[in-house]
């Protein structure tokens, strides 16, 4: 067990676990958390993991853990290891069962007065319109060849299948498609479960909200992203379904084996792993970018079937009506990267599992109107909290692999919320607060209630304090559509 | 095929194999342990088939599912694996596999294990309604003990 006492304060905001707290450490672990938020998750087992992870083989710099971590399996939620490339591994439940788990948001020209009346029309709109439930179906169904494309070509396909436009795709981390996905790597299952699941938002902590952009903190930066105070905008936050399920499922299955076959000695078999360039780490690696890509295209698809609510509640009724993209990115994915380590910059394979990539003014991955201001980080609050739209800085990518937090992070288990809290109760108190509920559960609303998270304006002011990403704008919720 | 709740113990190799019918289920059981974003479940069972057999229903509890118990399934599986927590969380992947795809889910099972092959049958119904998505089964901590009355093993779930 890690204690508060085997930390190191670097800073107000900083944290050290040094490599030296257990034998098998390859590095130390630091944690992006103040006083308070590292006292919350002394009561699970959030250090612990991220102990466990920093034992992984071919790591470089350290492991790092954000300020929504908490406890989750294998890999803390929150947590960031770079592996270097090719001689370090990858792996799969490192970056999660719903991979390519993401956020997207959308900005309107809509103000918030001007709309108030059909607020109610637009929640049962976006209902009706977006797929959602527990093993919900999406309204596509894909023959295999289909699949196929989407995995390889990820948003590119659903541009040229007509639920995109082109600036969708260019402000979607990876141009919504990632190199090196190829379909021969899935199985017959994740395929099966894959054909009839794209363009549908799922369960548990999933939703699609509609909300005003309350406070600008940084003008130039909102207005390039397109946001205004009293301006609507819709958040989509889902992942790869059952697809992405699926593929991790299969790999972790099969890396038990691994592991053994390359004499990897591990504390919990849910971090198995493969070296990056064997067999098994490729077949994986190339199966984990096409559930990405899946996700990519799921997010679209929701994006899409989004503006045709929008259109048909406010159409003529408000002069322009239209969703644009402001981004679109994952916290749920492996990535190959170029990043500085002690001096040294080197390919790495950064997993990142409930954490944002968070890239700095000028990088060439950005889309050119975001690259002077930095990449937009998308972090979603609670149900019925505020939801911040930040931009990565050049401090993440010294001290972060690029990268910042992804929400609240969970504070209260889901059967102690479902415990203090009732959900109809739940309804009705954000109901009286002014935001419209559609939920497919009530059990399942009382469980993502505000009061089982953090305080997310804390997280982000840790990351903030930390400089692991600048304040653009603050958004309150109108509208939340849950499976 | 199969008759139901055998006793199943290791065997010197370390594999679990079946012994004797069971006489006694009195100890077997599941409950839900705090997890601060997914689900752990704390099941035991006298014997190895009893163990799994309250995991499914532990994992029925959890996504609060229910059959329809006029329109009885029956499924058949097969299994190769390398260790009793392989078996485990295989299993539970498999059943959610089968209840994604056919819409049916299961609340009794029989099973029968050789070397590194189990084979059960899986008894259950179409899903009327079910609560939560589970997207997996880890192996995140997960280890079958031997205690004095029978097997144990705490298992956690990505929902």
């Amino acid at each position: 067990m890690v204690s508060i006492r085997d930390l190191k304060r670097i800073s107000d905001y900083e944290w050290e676990i040094p490599a030296t707290v257990n034998d098998d450490m390859q590095v130390a672990v630091r944690i992006f958390a103040t006083h308070n938020l590292l006292e919350a998750v002394m009561e699970d087992r959030s250090l612990e993991q991220a102990v466990n992870c920093a034992t992984l083989p071919g790591l470089v710099g350290h492991v790092v853990v954000m300020p929504d971590m908490h406890q989750g399996y294998g890999f803390p939620i929150g947590g960031v290891a770079a592996t270097r490339y090719p001689e370090g591994v990858i792996s799969p439940g490192g970056i999660g069962y719903d991979i390519n788990c993401g956020v997207r948001l959308l900005s309107s020209p809509i103000m918030h007065e001007e709309v108030s009346g059909f607020l109610d029309d637009l929640a049962s709109a976006l209902n009706h319109l977006c797929p959602s439930g527990v093993g919900g179906k999406g309204k596509i169904n894909l023959t295999d060849k289909e699949l196929e494309a989407v995995c390889r070509d990820g948003s590119r396909w659903t541009l040229k299948h007509g639920y995109a436009h082109e600036d969708d795709i260019r402000r979607t981390e990876e141009g919504g498609k990632l190199e090196g996905a190829n379909p021969a790597s899935v199985s017959v299952r994740a395929r099966q479960r894959g054909r009839q699941q794209l363009g549908s938002l799922g369960a548990g902590n999933h939703f699609i909200e509609v909300e005003v952009v309350e406070q600008v903190f940084d003008q130039q930066a909102a207005s390039i992203m397109g946001l205004k105070e009293g301006a609507l905008t819709v958040q989509i936050h889902c992942g790869s379904r059952g697809f992405g399920h699926q593929i991790c499922t299969d790999y972790v299955a099969s890396f038990q084996k691994a592991v053994k076959r390359y004499g990897i000695h591990l504390p919990d078999r849910e971090l198995v792993c493969a070296p990056l360039t064997s067999p098994e780490g490729q077949a994986y690696l190339s199966a984990m970018r096409c559930a990405a890509n899946y996700a990519f295209a799921n997010r679209q698809v929701l994006a899409h079937f989004a503006r045709q609510a929008f259109e048909q509640v406010l159409a003529g009724k408000v002069k322009d009506w239209r969703l644009y993209q402001v981004y679109d990115i994952a916290h749920n994915i492996g990535k190959i990267e170029v990043h500085t380590v002690e001096g040294e910059s080197i390919k790495v394979c950064v997993h990142r599992k409930g954490a944002t990539r968070a890239f700095g003014p000028g990088s060439p991955d950005l889309p050119e109107e975001y690259r002077e201001i930095g990449q937009p980080v998308l972090v979603p609050g609670s149900m019925g909290t505020a939801s911040w739209v930040l931009v990565g800085t050049e401090q993440s990518m010294q001290r972060s692999f690029g990268s910042t937090c992804h929400g609240a992070g969970r504070l209260m288990s889901r059967a102690q919320a479902k415990k203090k809290i009732w959900g109809e109760d739940l309804r009705k108190a954000l109901q009286d607060e002014g935001i419209t509920i559609r939920a497919g559960s009530m059990a399942g609303l009382a469980e993502e209630a505000p009061e089982a998270y953090k305080d997310v304006d804390e997280v982000v002011d840790t990351v903030i304090g930390a400089g692991l990403a600048r304040k653009v704008a603050r958004l309150k919720p109108l509208i939340v559509v849950k499976g | 095929m199969f008759d139901k709740g055998f006793l199943i113990t290791p065997g010197n190799d370390g594999k679990f194999g079946i012994l004797r019918d069971m006489a006694d289920r009195s100890y077997a059981g599941f409950e839900e342990k705090a997890h601060t974003a997914d689900w752990e479940l704390h099941v035991w069972g006298q014997s190895f088939c009893d163990l799994l057999e309250q995991a499914l229903l532990g994992m029925n509890a959890l996504s609060g599912v229910i059959l329809d118990d006029q329109h009885r399934v029956e499924r058949l599986v097969s299994i190769h694996f390398l260790d009793a927590e392989d078996l485990l969380v295989s299993l539970l992947n498999e059943i959610i596999f089968i209840s994604e795809m056919e819409g049916v889910g299961f609340n009794a099972m029989a099973c029968a294990i050789e070397d590194d092959q189990m084979r059960a049958q899986l008894f259950g119904g179409p899903i009327i309604s079910l609560n939560k998505e589970i997207k997996a089964v880890t192996y995140h901590n997960l280890k079958v003990e031997n205690k004095k009355q029978g097997l144990e093993a705490h298992i956690v779930f990505d929902v």
